[in-house]
């Protein structure tokens, strides 16, 4: 009777420790999913179909008498060039398959697995080597998305011919391209080197990375000095009265704020009030330096108050005043702890978009920003943009922004674990 | 990059700094008695001339910008006059882009445009001279303080802590900007809503009030539905969250062996540092469609835009919140307890259960209270994973709105400021504010006693 109560609970202890581990497993089984379900979308995002287009760069119609004045070749017809390559690979299909006619229907679907902006990569070519005018060379173009998509199987053909965006002529199209050895596959170059666009496969994420890269800068250089100013102050200065213990209560109430109220006081205040333009780095990094500021202040004074207090006294026992003691023995001492806490702060505002989509910074914007007066988006707010796209090109571009986003935030907070381990001091 | 008067300050402070030290060298026995060293009195000198002549040279631009912005105004031929305030604002900025040299497409009188055009330069000449003048005069000045009486490192270090006391009053003035520009828009919601209507109205569509003159042109802002959606989530949210992250937190406090706990705990904190943008991408792209999937297969409908995507993504997010402040509280809870209780023969399941989790309790329960709040405030993954449609529900498959979507709805792309729309966002807004406010001051409160308890 007295063992079979023992074995009781000691088997309702082995259930307690098995909820536990289940508990711990499944958050770890979330993280993987999360994280994998997007690498294994966005690893497909960093490569891109090119297509060797045999294009005749007909003299008549680049540069008719010759005289290779850049701007009038930069003028011409590039359309005219970019469709009779594109129709002369249609022929070549038909004269393989014994078809004599081409309906209209037909070569709008077989534009449309090129990129819209196929003329464009053409009048580069030639404009980088004007000795090929007349000639008849082979360019390497983007496809569009679609055959992109197509060949990377993201596109399912077992459904019904209707329901898919590929019909069966542009499969049998781009088989024959594959046959012919005109398609290539490689690394994904506009995607970091151009800004946003329309077309999936034209789209990159510079604008954003440097959009993002000003938004921290000027979070940083308002929120880093008032951050540790007002540390200090709180931690070595402040007298303990009322007005301390207001300011203290307010910061880690602040803390706790939901970033999107910070977006409502950036919209009124900022932008209305003082009138800020609009999408600008300028005013979206001042809202997010608001919103750090009590993750930098709570771990400055973290980071000072952990320097020993023999320190001070030993400063001001050789006769120096109490600023001098801080600014000379404290600070320095805490430096480590105040830079690891703004990287992480700097993370979080990183990675944040509700207080941006209130401040206009999630919007279509085709020009990398030169400043941060310029209209411009972010990182986490490109990758909102593009997941609301209906086209399914966009679906891997948006997983693999986020790759880089991660990225980004892993480069941080390394760092920011590194810098403690190497400085951390145990006193 | 900046203009003119800047460097003059820059250099006439450098330049001050280095006479004043010269000066006090030649002025002052160091040994004997001092306010300071040479480099106090360079300081004194620095910052007797460039603090006051940047603060006037900046009040001077921005007071110029403002009279020169009325007078304008002002100097616009009556039948150019707009009706709108919205127009005039407009006519304004492309009389400025025109009188800046740019070209613009609206019609501008000229008169206004010559009269912008030669306020602006006086006020550049006016403002550029002053302030050159001001910082030589305070240069003088300052050379002439120089004096063994002086105490210069004092009156420096009264300067920094002034510096460091306005930059702490900084988090204070961000608070009130968040309530004041909240209450400012949100009284001017409750003079066309009733305070009423929106607390109890059962009916939230927004979208009626976009016109003016239109049938039920006040459009409906009862904001149950609203709240309904987001406490819907959150639920979902937390269901999935407080078990895990509890059992977490317990695994590890009290079983797990040291390194286990070294690898684990970061692991879990990675949950913390995603962007939330990511979860959205996660719930829409992923959990969204498989469980609208699963649904159809078992034989419901379910939208893919249903609440329970979006509360078990959110739920995921917040499960670090959860574990590592309940983490904290257990492993505070004083090891003689625990002893006490294997003394008297407990397993440890046991303890952890009649002794530890009431002990710990408060904590634990601020640790969710955080957490809700959090949940509350969330913004990307609703925005992203749930639905636009305010629908009084309980149904998680269905998909509902939330506050923070709202939100973001009202106030995207609404260039014009002033329509009912936007002061609702306003509104909600502040009921959101005041909503998490409260909860993290009871959880802030609840922890700091109880850490008090047993220290």
């Amino acid at each position: 009777m007295n063992k079979e109560f023992l074995n009781k609970r000691y088997k309702k202890e082995k259930r307690f420790i098995l909820i536990g581990r289940v508990a711990v497993s499944l958050t770890i089984i979330f993280l993987v999913i999360l994280l994998g379900s997007i690498l294994l979308r966005g690893i497909s995002g960093f490569y891109t179909t090119n297509i060797f287009l045999t294009t005749n760069l007909s003299q008549e119609i680049i540069d008719p008498e010759n005289k290779k004045n850049v701007e009038e070749i930069y003028k011409s017809s590039w359309r005219k060039i970019a469709r009779n390559s594109i129709y002369d690979v249609l022929s070549a299909f038909n004269k393989s398959k014994n078809i004599d006619k081409i309906s209209r229907k037909d070569k709008r679907d077989f534009l449309k697995l090129f990129s819209r902006s196929s003329e464009f990569y053409i009048r580069d070519f030639t404009l980088e080597n004007l000795d090929s005018i007349g000639k008849e060379v082979k360019i390497s173009i983007p496809s569009s998305s679609l055959v992109d998509q197509f060949l990377k199987g993201k596109i399912n053909i077992a459904v019904n011919e209707d329901d898919r965006p590929i019909n069966d002529k542009q499969i049998s199209w781009i088989n024959f391209m594959v046959e012919n050895k005109m398609i290539e596959r490689k690394f994904n170059i506009n995607f970091f080197y151009k800004g946003d666009s329309r077309n999936a496969e034209e789209a990159g994420i510079l604008g954003a990375i440097v959009g993002s890269f000003f938004v921290i800068l000027v979070a940083i250089i308002v929120a880093f000095p008032v951050g540790v100013m007002s540390a200090i102050y709180l931690e070595e200065f402040a007298p303990k009265n009322k007005i301390t213990n207001i300011i203290e209560v307010n910061i880690n109430n602040l803390a706790a704020v939901p970033s999107i109220v910070f977006g409502l006081l950036g919209l009124a205040i900022f932008l209305n009030f003082f009138g800020l333009p609009r999408s600008s780095p300028l005013a979206g990094g001042l809202v997010l330096a608001l919103m750090t500021l009590p993750t930098i202040i709570i771990s400055s004074r973290v980071a000072i108050k952990s320097v020993p207090p023999s320190i001070r006294e030993a400063a001001m026992g050789i006769g120096a005043s109490k600023m001098q003691s801080v600014f000379h023995h404290v600070i320095p001492l805490a430096v480590p702890g105040i830079l690891t806490g703004t990287i992480i702060g700097m993370a979080r505002a990183l990675g944040e978009t509700a207080p941006l989509l209130m401040m206009g910074m999630v919007a279509f914007i085709v020009d990398v920003p030169q400043s941060i007066t310029d209209p411009s988006t972010v990182l986490p707010a490109q990758i909102f943009l593009w997941s609301d796209q209906p086209e399914r090109g966009f679906e891997e571009k948006t997983a693999a922004a986020t790759i880089i986003l991660l990225v980004f935030l892993l480069t941080m907070n390394a760092l920011a674990v590194f810098l403690r381990y190497k400085y951390e001091r145990k006193w | 990059m900046f203009s003119l008067p800047i460097y003059f300050i820059i250099f006439i402070g450098f330049f001050s700094y280095l006479f004043g030290k010269n000066r006090s060298k030649k002025k002052i026995l160091f040994k004997k008695n001092s306010g300071g060293q040479a480099d106090h009195y360079g300081y004194y000198c620095l910052i007797w001339v460039t603090v006051p002549s940047t603060i006037f040279f900046l009040c001077w631009q921005i007071a110029s910008n403002y009279i020169i912005e009325i007078s304008t105004l002002e100097s616009i031929p009556l039948e150019f006059i707009p009706e709108e305030d919205s127009l005039k604002k407009l006519l304004l900025e492309n009389i400025i882009v025109v009188a800046e040299g740019g070209s613009s497409l609206a019609k501008v009188p000229k008169i206004s445009v010559d009269n912008y055009k030669e306020l602006k330069f006086f006020s550049m000449v006016g403002g550029y001279s002053c302030t050159i003048i001001l910082s030589i005069i305070l240069c003088l000045v300052s050379f002439r303080k120089i004096d063994p009486s002086l105490m210069a490192k004092n009156v420096i270090e009264r300067f920094i802590l002034s510096v460091l006391f306005i930059s702490s009053v900084i988090a204070i003035l961000t608070t009130i900007g968040i309530i004041m520009s909240l209450i400012f828009e949100t009284t001017k919601f409750f003079n066309n809503v009733s305070f009423f209507d929106y607390f109890f109205g059962l009916q939230w569509s927004p979208q009626t009030a976009l016109r003016e003159g239109q049938v039920a042109s006040e459009g409906a802002f009862g904001a149950i539905p609203v709240f309904a959606g987001t406490f819907l989530i959150t639920i979902i949210a937390m269901f999935l969250a407080g078990p895990i992250g509890l059992f977490s937190a317990i695994y590890l406090a009290e079983y797990a062996s040291p390194l286990t706990r070294k690898i684990i705990k970061p692991t879990i904190e990675v949950l913390a540092g995603v962007p939330t943008v990511v979860y959205g991408f996660f719930a829409a792209l992923v959990v969204g469609p498989f469980i609208r999937r699963t649904c159809e297969d078992l034989g419901f409908s379910a939208s893919s835009e249903s609440a329970l995507a979006a509360g078990l993504v959110m739920g995921i997010m917040i499960i670090p919140f959860i574990s590592s402040l309940s983490d904290d509280v257990i492993s505070a809870v004083p090891q003689n307890l625990r002893e006490a209780s294997y003394g008297v023969g407990a397993t440890k399941s046991e303890t952890i259960k009649k002794v530890i989790i009431p002990a710990a309790l408060p904590g634990i329960v601020a640790s969710f209270m955080l957490a809700i709040s959090r949940a509350i405030g969330e913004t990307m993954i609703v925005v992203m994973a749930a639905g636009l449609s305010a629908r009084l529900t309980a149904n998680p498959l269905e998909s509902v709105t939330t506050v923070t979507v709202q939100i973001v709805t009202l106030l995207v792309g609404d260039h014009e400021f002033d329509s009912t729309k936007t002061m609702a966002a306003f509104a909600l807004g502040i009921t959101l504010f005041s909503m998490t406010l409260l909860l993290n001051i009871i959880a802030l409160r609840v922890v700091k006693k109880y850490r008090e308890k047993y220290e």
